[in-house]
């Protein structure tokens, strides 16, 4: 076994884990996570009541 | 996702200082641009000294729009990114104020080093080895104080602008230590490490690179927060973001030859580059559409709102010039548009459509936010900003592409007896048109950058606090 079958090898295990990431990233359980994750650029404005004006008047350091 | 019970103190005094740089160096870099092109118009803007010849000056402006425009940009906005989607403040704040003082000084020392023709002679990576170690000391330190701001996120996912920035910031690590591994035989002049159609490679391996991890991947975070904020919806499709990535990541290390077709580099290899560029048209138009299809439902939002009109824009160039890339790494069209204009022409549809847009309006998004502000000074010079801009791009890809096209026919033009119909400078006499159109393009984007510079500074200045920040 030379550094080719190595590279031959690795080339199939790279495509193997994106086939199986790809079946992950799109399978129903997911689902709900990735929709939390999906509002991130939300999040730190919403859990508070008082709206997106008070989390940015403390950036004053 | 942790429901974070207190609010974190962000440390926005690095983002507000590098989002002013952001504007300062645009306006630097593509005044210097803006002179080059007049020196192709007319050449006696050289004013016959080596120092400020075309030569010099070139590197001078890539360096300066891609490092300290685009650069700035990165940071303002990875650094703003990672601490609201982490709800967490910087891991460090003195890594932070080294970042940027430290990039401050490797910017000004390429802006002294170049015009006095110090260079390693690699493009994108011409500084000389001092100035190298620096730029490897701050990137280091700007990798530790990204990652561990991740570390210590107060949510439990990594939102998936964080991957991208993530991968741009060790991607780049690696480039710039690869590539610029040289001997130094003096303080001022160094040998590259690697030697002929090796060091080509080493070279385009880092240079397509740059274009992937620094001019792509990075911005692309940015656009995975921005759009979505902007719109004010989440982004269309969470699970195509995840598949986006990976894809983006394992296909863009090996476009690289295509910078080498028909050159010394083994013809296997060259092939193997083309290949590979083809497939990456998938990955990045899987971005653009998620990033386009986030407005759906919302495209109204586009009538009044000129900063989701960069940043949507943005992402109809992007996807034009990544169709174009794949498209001229075919090698019997790269055997036309190689070493002519059009080259020219798709690179600034990338860096002015793509890259340039994007941060503007990312720039747009953070200012008022940063300064307290309701929002911009005026709306309506943002407005006027996007049309010189998008109009200025028009006018750059479109007079390159005529060029460009122009040139690869003319170039390889050969009589009945073999000799070549044209000589260079009939090439050359030809293109002169398309070099008067192409200053116009770029006189039209500094004057977008001017007005932007006076919006920003007439906002920051502003001392009106937001009338809701009062009650709250």
């Amino acid at each position: 076994m030379d550094i080719n079958d190595l590279r031959g090898i690795s080339t199939i295990l790279v495509m193997v884990g994106f086939i199986g990431l790809t079946i992950w990233a799109y399978s129903k359980r997911q689902k709900g996570s990735f929709e939390q994750a999906a509002n991130l650029p939300f999040a730190d404005e919403d859990s508070h009541n008082s709206g997106k004006s008070k989390l940015e008047n403390k950036d004053h350091d | 996702m942790s429901t974070a019970t207190e609010q974190p103190t962000y440390n926005y005094k690095v983002v507000r200082q590098f989002a002013i740089m952001t504007v300062v160096w645009g306006i630097v870099g593509m005044t210097v641009g803006v002179l080059i092109a007049a020196q192709l118009v007319w050449p006696a803007l050289n004013f016959d000294t080596a120092w400020s010849s075309f030569g010099r000056l070139r590197p001078l402006h890539t360096n300066a729009v891609i490092f300290a425009f685009g650069g700035s940009a990165l940071f303002a906005t990875s650094y703003y990114v990672v601490q609201r989607t982490c709800q967490v403040r910087l891991f460090s704040d003195a890594l932070a104020s080294f970042t940027f003082w430290g990039w401050q000084l490797v910017i000004v020392l390429a802006a002294i080093t170049l015009p006095l023709g110090l260079t390693s002679s690699k493009e994108y990576a011409e500084l000389e080895w001092p100035i190298d170690i620096l730029i490897a000391v701050v990137w280091v330190a700007y990798a530790i104080n990204f990652l561990a701001t991740v570390k210590i996120r107060k949510t439990s996912h990594i939102y998936v602008a964080n991957w991208f920035y993530a991968a741009f910031i060790i991607t780049v690590a690696i480039l710039h230590i690869v590539n610029s591994a040289a001997l130094p035989v003096s303080f001022t002049k160094s040998y590259s490490a690697y030697s002929g159609a090796i060091d080509a490679m080493a070279q385009w391996w880092y240079g397509h690179n740059a274009v992937g991890f620094f001019l792509t991947a990075g911005f692309l975070g940015m656009m995975y927060y921005f759009v979505p904020k902007q719109a004010e919806r989440p982004v269309y499709s969470y699970r195509l973001s995840i598949v986006h990535f990976w894809a983006l990541i394992c296909t863009y290390m090996w476009a690289g030859p295509h910078h080498l077709h028909y050159t010394a580099l083994p013809d296997w290899t060259q092939s193997l580059g083309m290949v590979l560029s083809l497939i990456l048209l998938a990955p990045s138009w899987g971005g653009m559409i998620n990033g386009m299809m986030t407005l759906s439902g919302a495209w109204h939002k586009l009538r009044n709102d000129p900063i989701l009109r960069f940043l949507v824009v943005s992402l109809s160039f992007y996807g034009m010039s990544t169709f174009e890339g794949p498209m001229m790494a075919i090698k019997t069209v790269n055997a036309l548009s190689h070493y002519t204009d059009w080259t020219i022409g798709h690179v600034h549809a990338g860096a002015l459509g793509w890259v340039a847009m994007i941060s503007i309006g990312a720039i747009y998004h953070l200012i008022p936010r940063l300064f307290d502000k309701e929002q911009m000074h005026s709306v309506n010079l943002i407005n006027v900003h996007f049309w010189l801009a998008t109009i200025g791009t028009v006018l750059y890809i479109a007079s390159m592409w005529v060029n460009g096209i122009l040139q690869g026919l003319m170039w390889r033009a050969v009589n009945a007896d073999g000799t070549l119909t044209y000589s260079f400078v009939e090439a050359l006499e030809a293109s002169h048109p398309g070099f008067l159109v192409r200053w116009i393009g770029g006189v039209f984007w500094v004057t977008g950058m001017l007005i932007m510079a006076y919006n920003v500074w007439m906002t920051v200045r502003n001392t009106e606090a937001k009338p809701v920040a009062q009650t709250a």
